[in-house]
């Protein structure tokens, strides 16, 4: 692998570190945030931005030291994008589903069972 | 279109995804791809899906647009909840929202709009009631909440299907 100029190797370790911050503080979050439902908005910086500055770290770290448009990262973004909400959606509703079978009060209950009230 | 092809734009991304993950454009790739693609389209026909249409395809780069500009901000938002709060925000609640939004497709769009913008869970829809159920993890105004989503993501997925 040829060497990286400069003019590159400044926006590549700009945006890794960037990235790697972001995602450090997501994990940092979910860590000591009290409730799982606060919990499940941390990891969401690594899978946001976290994850495309590092990809887009990549692209450009790979597109000049082998002087082709890397693409591969793209995809990457498109899919990282595409399946983590489901993957927090399913943990939400299990959560969700946990509590309020617990009869837990501070969870919204299905609006069958409220019918009573005016929303 | 027809028993072959029931989902062409499906197939036609699916041939692109190939080609980009096999960088290359040689004929046997384009085959090969064409292959998995046309195999792999006709076995979600059997799923039954429904096509979305697009009414104004052009609004979405629009939405993407104003998409991108909102997980931005909310990075920074959460960032700066996590370093200034750290046991966890007391603004942290559920909210209801009631949607006009009724079109599977719609929903799946709006759904991974607000779950991958940092700091919004979708929780739950309710079909009868056309209701959705979010965790926001920073409630000052609920109503402002209420006018983002459906101000700026489903009047925009309205136009955009309708």
């Amino acid at each position: 692998m040829s060497e990286l100029p400069l003019w590159a190797a400044v926006p590549v370790a700009m945006l890794v570190v960037a990235g790697g911050l972001l995602t450090l503080l997501g994990c940092i979050g979910l860590v000591r945030f009290q409730s799982f439902y606060a919990r499940i908005h941390a990891p969401t910086l690594g899978t946001s931005f976290g994850m495309i500055f590092v990809s887009l770290a990549s692209i450009i770290y790979f597109s000049v030291t082998g002087m082709r448009f890397a693409s591969h990262e793209l995809l990457l973004i498109v899919f990282v994008t595409i399946t983590t909400p489901a993957t927090l959606m399913l943990l939400a509703r299990a959560a969700l589903h946990r509590d309020r079978a617990e009869g837990r009060s501070d969870v919204p209950l299905p609006r069958s069972m409220r019918q009573n009230e005016d929303t | 279109m027809n028993r072959v092809f029931p989902h062409p734009v499906l197939s036609l991304g699916l041939l692109v995804i190939w080609l980009i993950l096999q960088q290359s454009l040689s004929p046997g790739n384009i085959v090969l791809g064409a292959i998995i693609a046309i195999g792999a389209g006709a076995a979600t026909g059997a799923l039954a899906l429904t096509r979305p249409k697009l009414k104004k395809p052009w609004l979405v780069p629009v939405l993407f647009v104003v998409v991108t500009i909102d997980i931005i901000r909310s990075n920074v938002a959460v960032a700066w909840l996590i370093l200034t709060q750290g046991s966890g925000p007391g603004t942290a609640r559920f909210l209801e929202i009631p949607l006009e939004l009724r079109d599977p497709n719609g929903l799946v769009f709006l759904s991974m709009i607000i779950t991958s913008t940092p700091g919004t869970v979708w929780v739950e829809h309710d079909q009868q009631a056309n209701t959705l159920l979010l965790h926001i993890l920073d409630v000052i105004d609920e109503q402002e909440w209420i006018d983002t989503i459906k101000g700026r993501y489903e009047r925009l997925i309205l136009e955009i299907l309708a």
